[in-house]
């Protein structure tokens, strides 16, 4: 186990520098995310729809969205001299591979939301309060689950030609779940209703996170053979 | 099974299909440590196919390959440490330098001093001053020499060079020339596709041409790569 | 000599394809004549024996590319991808059968063309799904790639479902949705029970003609896309 989480800090880690260096998926990721958010602003009627109603779908839509951007571009740079190969080389765990993919991901992900979250409030004048370890925890619970699927179907869907269009259409039904969840759970948690009311979801969220983080390290080995 | 050599490479029955086009008909392959094939063949022969069934990178459709008394499978992460692979991609991350790409390669192979070992393994290939350039402003030749010594890096013992001498000058064809021997002679059994003749030459105990999936030579080297070169022509008319 | 398999396979999913339509058409018959009428629907209740039948293929269809998805990974026979890709392929039509009947039944008895209702949403989700698992199938060129690539996505759909239906129904269960009349499941009468049953029937030799017919063209496409290769 120690090992599996060595090589997997080893791969997520090359894989910031790598993102760091370049930084162009990243930036225009969070771009996106922001521009998102600001054609809701204009796509909502503002005398039928109050603004709070709208914002915890407006919110993890954004997220959603921003996710599939940076998503795309995961595998890209395994592809580009066909580095994936010198990965699968290496005596490490295809699961090891995968779950410094997934840690990646979520730290891509995580920076995205990071910077989309202030400028949601911004926009939606949205009175976070005391609901941000809430949020926070609710966030990490629904991101882990998708961007877990996400980083998956990433490795398929650069072998084909239309990988930009792919992976939205195979992603976004494994989306749902987690993003009624999350959506449910924010709403809840901004106008400040108790912790019991979301459980149920929570636990869905867990459970979902659970199972296809499992099922995709798995999974990996059977993408990453040839 | 033909885990007979304790020591070396042994492949047997080597198959590997593409929908119903065989890349590979049934290819043996016996190296003891310290054996050197040199493998020719026609575009399209199998070559590159056969280097990547020999590292593990694809699974036969039939057949085994055993390194060291152990059987090559992707289930087997420990399996796969002896390889040494060059395949024609480099193999490398293009916005990191040669030293972050070396260093991430001894991380994955848990190497004790990835720092230290990834210089040393960049100065064996004369790119001492090189280390810290990124791999995406080298030229060709340097690329190649960061790839090889990505190759190297972790002391493997069966090594696997598809066009190692691809893009480099002279002195550099001969430094790798001298490393390559050097291996084999300390016991590494190694795997040499290439196009050019003279140059695998005098690396190589053995020779062999692959056709169309199969062998259709394999014999231990005998006279000079001039003296070889009709009969290579003849073999591969078919 | 697999060539002549695959024809043969066509061969007998016509047949069977053709005798299925001849069911459904005996159904449509007892829907019309035999079945009585449902006194609060009307009319209207008569699209149930097409919905059911077409939404039990769908499912059926859908989770037979999970089934066969694991098996292809475990016995690695291309024949098992064909079959799936078939059932995928199928499981479409009739979902998409189902999508159009449930908003035209859906219309004058909960008075609105869609429902997010469960049953409903799940079987949406995984129509589109399947169009991604079929979109992915003809992005990708190697054959074993293919195979692996869409069995792991086939079992991966499996495993949505529960999750899919689960938020479905919570999410449901906290916005109640505006329902004029509720189509009454159980007790049905002994004649709609009938007609229904011979409806499922029907419906499930369609599909299952369908998809060997589908099946033995896919195989053949296979191996002419083979011959090609070589």
């Amino acid at each position: 186990m120690g090992e599996v989480l060595r090589i997997a800090l080893a791969v997520a880690a090359k894989d910031l520098r790598v993102e760091f260096r370049s930084r162009t998926a990243l930036t225009s990721a969070v771009v996106f995310a922001a521009l998102v958010l600001v054609v809701f602003s204009f796509a909502r009627d503002p005398g039928r729809l109050s603004a709070e109603e709208l914002a915890p779908s407006v919110l993890w839509i954004t997220f959603a969205f921003g996710a599939v951007v940076t998503l795309n571009r995961a595998f890209y740079v395994e592809r580009e001299q066909a580095a994936f190969d010198g990965l699968l080389l290496a005596p490490v765990s295809r699961g090891a591979v995968y779950l410094g993919k997934l840690g990646a991901n979520l730290a891509f992900v995580g920076v995205v939301e990071l910077v989309a979250f202030p400028l949601f409030v911004l926009f939606f004048d949205v009175a976070v309060g005391g609901a941000w370890p809430g949020l926070l925890a609710v966030a990490l619970l629904a991101t882990i689950g998708f961007v877990a699927v996400g980083t998956l179907f990433s490795a398929m869907v650069v072998r084909t030609r239309f990988a930009e269009l792919m992976l939205p259409v195979l992603l976004l039904p494994f989306m749902v779940p987690p993003l009624i969840g999350a959506v449910q759970v924010t709403s809840r948690l901004l106008v400040g209703r108790p912790l019991s009311e979301m459980l149920g979801w929570l636990r869905l969220l867990a459970v979902y996170d659970l199972v296809f983080v499992t099922l995709c390290t798995l999974s990996f080995a059977v993408v990453a053979e040839e | 099974m033909p885990s007979a050599e304790p020591t070396g490479l042994s492949a047997r029955g080597l198959e590997r299909v593409f929908g119903r086009r065989r890349a590979l008909a049934g290819v043996d392959l016996a190296l003891q440590a310290g054996e050197a094939v040199a493998v020719f063949g026609p575009n399209g022969a199998g070559k590159t196919t056969l280097l990547r069934v020999l590292a593990g990178l694809m699974r036969p459709t039939a057949g085994e390959v055993w390194m060291h008394g152990r059987r090559v499978s992707p289930s087997d992460p420990e399996s796969r440490r002896p390889i040494g692979f060059l395949s024609h991609h480099a193999m490398l991350y293009g916005d990191l330098t040669a030293r972050e790409n070396l260093m991430f390669a001894a991380r994955l192979y848990g190497l004790a001093d990835p720092g230290g070992t990834a210089v040393a393994a960049l100065a064996q290939l004369d790119l001492a001053d090189r280390v810290d350039d990124t791999v995406r402003t080298m030229s060709r030749g340097l690329v190649q020499r960061v790839a090889l010594a990505r190759a190297l890096l972790h002391g493997p013992s069966v090594l696997l060079l598809d066009e190692p001498f691809t893009g480099l000058d002279t002195a550099s064809a001969d430094r790798l020339s001298d490393l390559l021997r050097a291996r084999r002679e300390a016991g590494s059994a190694m795997v040499l596709v290439t196009h050019h003749l003279a140059e695998a030459w005098d690396l190589v105990t053995r020779v062999a041409v692959l056709f169309r999936g199969r062998w259709v030579l394999e014999e231990t080297r005998a006279g000079t790569a001039d003296a070889f070169r009709p009969k290579y022509r003849e073999l591969i008319r078919g | 000599m697999s060539e002549d398999r695959a024809r043969t396979a066509i061969r007998r999913g016509l047949v069977v394809t053709a005798l299925g339509l001849a069911a459904v058409a005996t159904a449509y018959g007892l829907a019309l004549g035999y079945a009585p009428t449902e006194i609060r629907q009307g009319a209207a209740q008569k699209i149930f024996y097409v919905h059911v039948p077409a939404a039990w293929c769908a499912l059926l269809a859908f989770s037979l590319v999970g089934v066969l998805g694991g098996l292809y990974l475990w016995l690695k026979d291309f024949r098992l991808d064909a079959l799936a890709a078939a059932s995928a392929e199928v499981g479409l039509v009739f979902g998409a059968v189902m999508l159009t009947t449930g908003p035209i039944w859906g219309k004058p008895i909960w008075g609105t063309w869609w429902q997010w209702e469960p049953r409903l949403t799940l079987t949406l989700l995984l129509w589109f799904l399947f169009v991604g698992y079929l979109s992915l199938r003809a992005a990708l060129v190697d054959p074993s790639e293919r195979a692996r690539f869409s069995a792991v996505v086939g079992i991966m759909g499996l495993l949505l479902v529960p999750f899919v239906h689960l938020s479905v129904y919570l999410f449901r269960g906290i916005h109640p949705q505006p329902i004029i009349l509720k189509p009454s499941r159980p007790s049905l009468p002994p004649e709609m029970l009938t007609t229904l049953l011979v409806s499922l029937g029907a419906f499930t030799l369609l599909y299952l003609g369908l998809l060997t017919a589908r099946y033995g063209l896919l195989r053949l496409v296979d191996l002419r896309e083979d011959d090609g290769d070589a």
